[in-house]
C-alpha cells in the first residue's frame, strides 16, 4: 500500500510547506515564551549563585531583598558574625536604577558590596576581565551586558566610579545587569539627595525649634549629621561553616536576633514563586493563546484541504477505501504539517533567541514537550476534517 | 437476449422508495434485467426515470427496497443485503466508470490504476503490474507516470476505464461515460469498454443519454417512471 497522505503531500507541497513556514513561526514564538519563562527562572537562580551566600537575613516580616524592600542597621553583621555556624557575613544593598553611561542611560541593578578579598558574599565570583574592587570609594565591577568596558567611567547619582572589572551573566531577577559599587557609596547612592534637596532639608531642621535650641549648642549640627548619613543597608549575606546546615545556623539568628532568615531553597521559592509568579502566569497566558490560534490554523487547513478533496474522497470510497484509510490519510497530513512547523518553529526559536534582551533559555525539555504538544494538537485539529470525510456518501461518486 | 446460467448480473422486480409517508418517492417501481458476461448493454431513459438510482442499487451504495439482485451464483439483494463487507463487495466485485474519470489528482496514471489492488491488499508491485498491462491493452502505457492533470480528457477516461477493470470485476457500471466527449472518442470508449467486456468477461452497464452512442448497442433497456422495457438495439458493430 502507498501512503495517500505522503503523496498528496507531495502533490501539493507548497500549499503544505508556506503553512508550514507560518505555523512554524507561531511554534517559533511559542517556544521562545517557554523560553523567557525558563530564563527569568535561570536569571533568579544566578542572581542567588552569585550573591555567594548561604543564608539571607533581611528585615523581620519581609521577604527581601529581592522580591520586597528590606532594611537593617548597617552594625548588624557584626553580631551575626558571632553566631554558631557563620562562616562569613557581609552587607549588600541593592538598588535598581537608570544607570548614566555616555549620553544616555542603562538600566542596572546597582549592587553595594564590601571591598575586600575574594569568596567574601556578595563579591561577584568570577570575572572575565579587570579585577575586584578593591578600594572603599569610586570603584565598580560592571556587568558586560550594560555595556561598560574596562577604564570607563560609570556615573551613578553625584559619583563617578571608574570600570576595574568586568562580569557576565550577572542580573537581577528582573533581567537587569549588576554594577557592583563599593558598600559606603552605595549605601550613600540610597540615600543621597541633590544639593537643593539638602539645602532645604537642613533650612528645615533649622527652622524647627526642638531642633535648633540657642541653649544647646552642637544640637543642630549633630542633628543634620545623623540625617544625612545612611546606617541601612538591605540584606546581611551569610556563609555557613562546614558541618553545619542552613535551618541550623539560620534558627538561633531568627530567634536571638530577631530577623528573618532565608535558605537558598527559601530563596528560590520566593523568587520562582511570588517574584516572577506573575510573569510567569502572564507567559502561560501567551502560550496557551498561542495553542489554541495554532489548533486553529492546523484545524482550518486541514478542513479546508479535505472539503477541496470531497470529490475524490467519495470516489476512493466507492471503490473500497476503508473509512480507517481515510481518517489515517487525513491525520498524516494534519501531523506532516506539525512536523515542518515544529521543525521551522525550533530553527528559528533558536536563531532569534540570542537576540532578546533578557535571557532566553530554549530547553531541550520543552522542545521536546512542545513536539508531543504540536503533534496532539494536529490530531486534535484533524478530528473536524476526518468527521467531515466520513459524512461523505459514496453515492456523491456516482452523482444524480 | 443473452442466456445466462448463473453468470453476470440479475435483477428480478427491484424497487427503491426514497423517503417515507406523504413525501415518498418511488424511484424504482420494479426493474428486471439481466446482463450476461461479455455483453454491453445500454440503459436509457428520461431524466427522473431512476437511471441513477438504479446504478446506485447495483453499485451498492444505497439499498433498495424490495427485489432480488444476484451476481454470478451469489445472491446479493434479497430482502436485504445477502453481503456483509459490501465495501469490499464493491472493491472487488464492482468496476466504476463516471461521467468525469474522477481520478485521484495526486497519484500518478499507474497508481490511480494499482490503488484498488492494494487496497484489497495485494503487494504494491503486483498492483502496478497489473496496471500497467491494463494500460496497455487501452493505449496509455506511455503515460503511464504522468499525474492525472497532465492527460486529456479522452485519456483520462481510459484511465478510469483501467482503473475500473484492475481488479477482474464481474460487472462494471458506466454512468454516462461519454458525456464530455466529442463523437469520436465516445466511439472509441464504448468500442474499449465492448472489447475488454469481452476479453474479462465482464458485464457492463452504460447509462446514457448520448444519441452518437446508442446505436452501437446489441440490447437497451428503456427504463421510464421506475419500470424497464427491454429492446433490441441496433448493435452496429464497431472498427
Ligand atoms: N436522495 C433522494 N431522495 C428523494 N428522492 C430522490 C433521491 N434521489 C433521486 N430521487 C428521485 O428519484 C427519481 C429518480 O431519480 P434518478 O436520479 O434516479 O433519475 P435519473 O434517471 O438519474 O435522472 P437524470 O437523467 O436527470 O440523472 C427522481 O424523481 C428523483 O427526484
Ligand atoms: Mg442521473
Amino acid at each position: 500500500m502507498i501512503s495517500l497522505a505522503g503523496r498528496d503531500i507531495l502533490h501539493a507541497w507548497g500549499k503544505f510547506v508556506f503553512t508550514g513556514l507560518g505555523l512554524g513561526l507561531l511554534i517559533g514564538v511559542t517556544l521562545t515564551m517557554a523560553g523567557v519563562y525558563r530564563g527569568m527562572v535561570d536569571d533568579a537562580k544566578v542572581l542567588l549563585d552569585n550573591s555567594g551566600a548561604d543564608l539571607w537575613v533581611v528585615q523581620q516580616g519581609t521577604l527581601g531583598p529581592y522580591a520586597e524592600s528590606s532594611s537593617l542597621y548597617d552594625d548588624t553583621y557584626r553580631g551575626i558574625r558571632a553566631m554558631p555556624g557563620v562562616a562569613r557575613a557581609a552587607n549588600v544593598t541593592y538598588l535598581t536604577m537608570q544607570v548614566r553611561r555616555g549620553d544616555g542611560d542603562v538600566r542596572a541593578m546597582v549592587v553595594g558590596i564590601v571591598p575586600g578579598g575574594p569568596g567574601e558574599p556578595g563579591q561577584p565570583g568570577y570575572l572575565v576581565a579587570g579585577r575586584q574592587i578593591t578600594r572603599g570609594h569610586y570603584e565598580a565591577v560592571a556587568d558586560v551586558a550594560t555595556g561598560f568596558g574596562l577604564g570607563d567611567t560609570i556615573r551613578i547619582r553625584r559619583n563617578q566610579y571608574t570600570v576595574v572589572g568586568l562580569t557576565r551573566r550577572m542580573v537581577s531577577s528582573g533581567g537587569d545587569p549588576m554594577v557592583f559599587i563599593p558598600l559606603k557609596d552605595a549605601q550613600e547612592a540610597q540615600f543621597l539627595k541633590d544639593n537643593d534637596a539638602i539645602v532645604r532639608s537642613r533650612a528645615r531642621t533649622a527652622g524647627n525649634p526642638a531642633l535648633n535650641r540657642p541653649g544647646v549648642p552642637g544640637l543642630l549640627d549633630a542633628v543634620i549629621a545623623s540625617q544625612s548619613a545612611n546606617p541601612y543597608v538591605n540584606a546581611v549575606l551569610v556563609q555557613i561553616e562546614p558541618g553545619y546546615t542552613p535551618e541550623d545556623v539560620a534558627e538561633p539568628i531568627r530567634r536571638w536576633k530577631r530577623l528573618t532568615v532565608y535558605t537558598r531553597v527559601q530563596m528560590e521559592a520566593i523568587l520562582i514563586g511570588k517574584l516572577i509568579a506573575t510573569s510567569a502566569k502572564q507567559i502561560g497566558m501567551f502560550l496557551v493563546i498561542l495553542a489554541i490560534v495554532s489548533a486553529a490554523i492546523v484545524a482550518f487547513i486541514i478542513y479546508t484541504l479535505t472539503l477541496g478533496k470531497i470529490r475524490e474522497i467519495a470516489v476512493l470510497k466507492l471503490i473500497g477505501t476503508r473509512n480507517r484509510t481515510i481518517a489515517a490519510m487525513i491525520l498524516q497530513q494534519a501531523v506532516g504539517l506539525g512536523l515542518i512547523g515544529f521543525v521551522v518553529g525550533k530553527i528559528a526559536a533558536t536563531f532569534w533567541a540570542p537576540f532578546f534582551p533578557k535571557y532566553v533559555l530554549l530547553e531541550p525539555g520543552d522542545a521536546l514537550r512542545g513536539f508531543v504538544a504540536v503533534v496532539a494538537i494536529c490530531v486534535l485539529a484533524s478530528v473536524l476534517a476526518i468527521r467531515a470525510a466520513l459524512k461523505v456518501d459514496p453515492a456523491e461518486a456516482i452523482g444524480g | 437476449m443473452a442466456e445466462l446460467q448463473g453468470q453476470g448480473i440479475r435483477i428480478e422486480g427491484l424497487k427503491k422508495r426514497y423517503g417515507e409517508g406523504d413525501t415518498a418517492v418511488d424511484a424504482l417501481k420494479g426493474v428486471d434485467m439481466q446482463v450476461a458476461p461479455g455483453e454491453v448493454v445500454g440503459l436509457i431513459g428520461p431524466s427522473g426515470s431512476g437511471k441513477s438510482t438504479l446504478l446506485k442499487c447495483l453499485g451498492a451504495v444505497i439499498e433498495p427496497t424490495a427485489g432480488r439482485m444476484t451476481l454470478g451464483s451469489d445472491v446479493i439483494y434479497e430482502e436485504g443485503w445477502k453481503i456483509s463487507d459490501l465495501r469490499a463487495l464493491r472493491r472487488d466485485k464492482i468496476g466504476f466508470v463516471f461521467q468525469a474519470p474522477y481520478l485521484i489528482p495526486f497519484l500518478d496514471v499507474t497508481d490511480n490504476v494499482a490503488l484498488l489492488p492494494m487496497l484489497a491488499g495485494r503487494p504494491n508491485g503486483e498492483a502496478r503490474q497489473r496496471a500497467r498491462e491494463l494500460l496497455e491493452a487501452l493505449d496509455v502505457a506511455h503515460r503511464a507516470r504522468a499525474m492525472p492533470s497532465q492527460l486529456s480528457g479522452g485519456e483520462q477516461q481510459r484511465v478510469a476505464i483501467a482503473r475500473a477493470l484492475v481488479n477482474r470485476p464481474p460487472v462494471i457500471l458506466a454512468d454516462e461515460p461519454t458525456a464530455p466527449l466529442d463523437s469520436e472518442r465516445a466511439l472509441t470508449v464504448i468500442r474499449i469498454l465492448e472489447q475488454m467486456a469481452r476479453q474479462y468477461e465482464t458485464a457492463v452497464i452504460v447509462v446514457t443519454h448520448d444519441e452518437k452512442i446508442i446505436p452501437t448497442f446489441r440490447r437497451i433497456y428503456h427504463i421510464r417512471d421506475g419500470r424497464t422495457h427491454e429492446e433490441a438495439g441496433e448493435g452496429r458493430v464497431l472498427q
